[in-house]
């Protein structure tokens, strides 16, 4: 086993030349460039037998990977905010057509005013284009999960999508072990894949779906995604037993006698946790609980664990101008909702456009969700860190 | 008001050597020139490198999304006719991603002067090849040379219906500035491609490259000089651009063409003295009130 220093990028790149893809379609973006960049690289000096073709425009790089997708090749992206955006359109074809692309979104906000830095945004704004949605939240669980997705996506036949945070993780040199390339070999055999455009069968997709057809064709993708809750834990499964690693949808950190939580995606769980260690050893019980897969949402094991939880802060890096409140707070309210003793909850909006949030913030979250635990109120939406 | 004066303080941070210097420069001695007015002045860039230029010049800016500043622009000139509304992209903003805008405005000729910052690369992203580098060519950040053919701006802008069209080169700021002033001046859709050196990404388009594969026009009339003699103008342009040398100066200008303004105001007889910004949207501080019956009445059973 090969151990490397590489950024969260790269660490993507040696998992995608692992995974032997046949075509990348991109466009540069930061903070994602250097993933495509490497991979660029791993093409031009023979060490990856791709096509890699420089699109203009990253409309055009998804548009590409669902055609060369539909023919069964095994097809990669890479993208970042506007440009995530951008393909909004074609990331719905993408689904619908089953093509079982992998893209890592690395996560920047949402221009304006025009921003490189980490948030959410991007991606929860396609969170209903029908695409399963991974997160990661160091190096090597970049590389992991890139891994995993092509196996997901081939054995579902949906698209994946891996986020890591913008810069945190893209952009940070970390120890990485790179597992052994026959394992992964085994785990992922590149093999064509069937029912896929062909001259021999010489059929259309993406024809007009009148009403009398459109309705079930989109609940097969809805069924696909329902279904590929049980598949993803059997593939993770495999995964964690083939390269001796422990992932699963949720991370729950000191959950087993937690009064009280805080609920967060990617990086800062980190932070959280950090904090939450010292809060312990002042006699605190208070826990971290990361979600790793949001799409599918596992809300049935989010209930196991929150059971018995007084009160969870829920911290959002995006905003749902207008909602009842933002965009992972509302599902895991709504995913909770058939609890019978449902922990009280607190919103949080923290982090946005790469506004760091230190570890005093994140106590003044731990102890804000305490109070909501033990009054059983919660207030109003907190903007942690915002200048009045 | 000196050229300084356009300056708006905030420091250009482009690399030393950069031909965007060149570009801030002659744009702002062309507007103290031309004895601009401030207020009437509107620069809308892309995302890129040269898309910052709006940060640093002392007018009204929006630094919209990549590729879509035409757009933008469309939009603020229709909306305030009254306006001198500038574009500022770079090659890739202005000819791949947003290609299909530059086609539409050359279609509608609107009073919208378009600068293309050409350094052949997509700087801001660290040196990709744009749509501008040829074929074969191997740029510093290229894993292989490019297998793309190129686009020519001109050419494109031409078949378009553009009605100004020039070419530039950065490190001149003085040709650069007579040009952006005859362009400022035309009514219509202007280009005008700007040769732009990338030292920290585009190795091969420097100052030696420039000598040897550019050469400035004389002699050349560029005014189309009545409709009928547009086709051959057309084709004299055609012949200007097929040759081995990139022509600097004033390429084609067309005055016989309507602009959109012009158009617009031929369905709309009201809409040069009321465009929509001079439309009142309130009266003493209420809105107007609107008569649903009149808008809809046709609608109405
Ligand atoms: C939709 C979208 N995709 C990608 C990007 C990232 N991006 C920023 S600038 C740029 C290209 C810049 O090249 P060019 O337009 O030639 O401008 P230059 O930096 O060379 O002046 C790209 C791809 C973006 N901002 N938005
Ligand atoms: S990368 Fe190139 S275009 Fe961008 S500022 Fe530097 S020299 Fe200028
Ligand atoms: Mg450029």
């Amino acid at each position: 086993m090969k151990r490397l220093g590489l950024s969260g990028n790269y660490a993507v790149a040696y998992a995608v030349k692992m995974a032997d893809v046949d075509v990348i379609a991109a466009y540069p973006i930061t903070p994602q460039t250097t993933i495509v960049e490497k991979l660029s690289d791993f093409v031009a000096n023979g060490e990856l037998d791709a096509e890699y073709v420089n699109v203009e425009s990253e409309h055009s790089a998804m548009s590409a990977c669902v055609g060369a997708s539909l023919t069964g090749a095994r097809v990669f992206t890479a993208t970042s905010s506007q440009g995530l955006a951008y393909m909004h359109e074609v990331l719905f074809m993408a689904s619908a057509l089953r093509t079982p692309i992998v893209m890592t979104n690395v996560n920047r906000a949402l221009s304006a005013p025009l921003n490189i830095w980490n948030d959410h945004s991007d991606a929860m704004a396609e969170r209903d284009s029908g695409w399963i949605q991974l997160w990661a939240s160091s190096a090597q669980e970049a590389l992991d999960t890139t891994i995993e997705a092509f196996k997901i996506a081939e054995d579902v036949l949906l698209p994946v999508m891996v986020n890591i945070d913008g810069f945190i993780v893209s952009h940070t040199y970390e120890p990485v072990t790179l597992p052994d390339e026959g394992e992964v070999k085994r785990y992922i055999p590149s093999k064509p894949l069937t029912n896929r455009l062909s001259p021999r069968l010489a059929y259309s997709v993406g024809v007009v779906g009148p009403p009398e057809y459109y309705y079930e064709m989109k609940y097969q993708a809805v069924d696909a995604m329902e279904r590929s809750r049980q598949r993803i834990k059997e593939i993770e499964a495999d995964f964690n037993r083939r390269f001796g690693k422990d992932y699963k949808d949720i991370n729950a950190y000191y959950m087993e006698d937690a009064e009280y939580a805080l609920l967060a995606m990617g990086s800062m769980t980190g932070t959280a946790r950090v904090v939450a260690e010292s809060l312990r050893r002042r006699g605190e019980r208070a826990g971290v609980v990361s979600i790793r897969w949001f799409r599918p949402f596992p809300f049935e094991r989010l209930a196991e664990i929150l059971e018995g939880v007084r009160g969870i802060g829920v911290m959002d890096r995006a905003v749902t101008p207008g909602g009842p409140s933002n965009p992972l707070f509302v599902d895991v309210a709504s995913g909770l909702y058939g609890m019978a003793e449902r922990p009280v909850l607190q919103s949080f909006v923290a982090g946005l456009g790469g506004r760091d949030v230190s570890t005093d913030e994140f106590g003044m979250m731990f102890s804000k969700t305490k109070e909501a635990a033990r009054s059983g109120r919660a207030g109003p939406c907190i903007y942690v860190g915002l200048r009045e | 008001m000196s050229s300084f004066e356009w300056s708006s303080g905030v420091w250009p941070d482009w690399c030393q050597g950069c031909g965007n210097f060149g570009i801030f420069t002659a744009l702002r001695m062309a507007l103290a020139e031309m004895g601009m007015d401030r207020k009437r002045v509107v620069l809308v860039s892309g995302i890129g490198c040269s898309g910052k230029i709006p940060h640093f010049v002392k007018a009204t800016g929006v630094h919209a999304l990549h590729g879509r500043s035409i757009p933008f622009a469309t939009g603020i000139k229709i909306a305030n006719p009254n306006l001198k509304v500038v574009v500022h992209g770079g090659d890739g903003d202005l000819l791949g991603i947003g290609m299909g805008h530059f086609v539409a405005l050359g279609r509608r000729n609107p009073d919208i002067l378009v600068m293309i910052h050409n350094n052949w690369v997509y700087g801001l992203t660290k040196g990709q090849a744009s749509p501008t580098l040829g074929r074969g060519i191997r740029t510093k950040a290229l894993a292989f040379p490019n297998i793309n053919d190129p686009v020519n701006p001109i050419l494109i802008g031409m078949a378009s219906g553009y009605t100004f069209l020039a070419r530039s080169y950065a490190y001149n700021a003085e040709h650069l500035k007579e040009v952006i002033k005859a362009g400022l001046s035309h009514r219509g859709a202007g280009a005008i491609e700007i040769i732009q050196p990338c030292p920290t990404w585009n190795n091969i388009v420097n100052m030696e490259w420039v000598a040897q594969n550019t050469q400035y026009l004389s002699g050349w009339d560029p005014v189309v000089a009545s409709e009928d003699d547009l086709l051959k103008k057309m084709q004299e342009v055609m012949r200007l651009e097929s040759m081995d040398k990139k022509q600097l100066g004033i390429i084609f200008e067309n005055r016989f063409k309507e602009t959109f303004e012009d158009r617009l105001a031929s369905i709309n007889g009201y809409y040069k003295d009321n465009p929509p910004a001079r439309q009142r949207i309130e009266d003493e501080g209420s809105s107007l009130p609107v008569s649903m019956d009149k808008t809809f009445g046709r609608y109405m059973v």
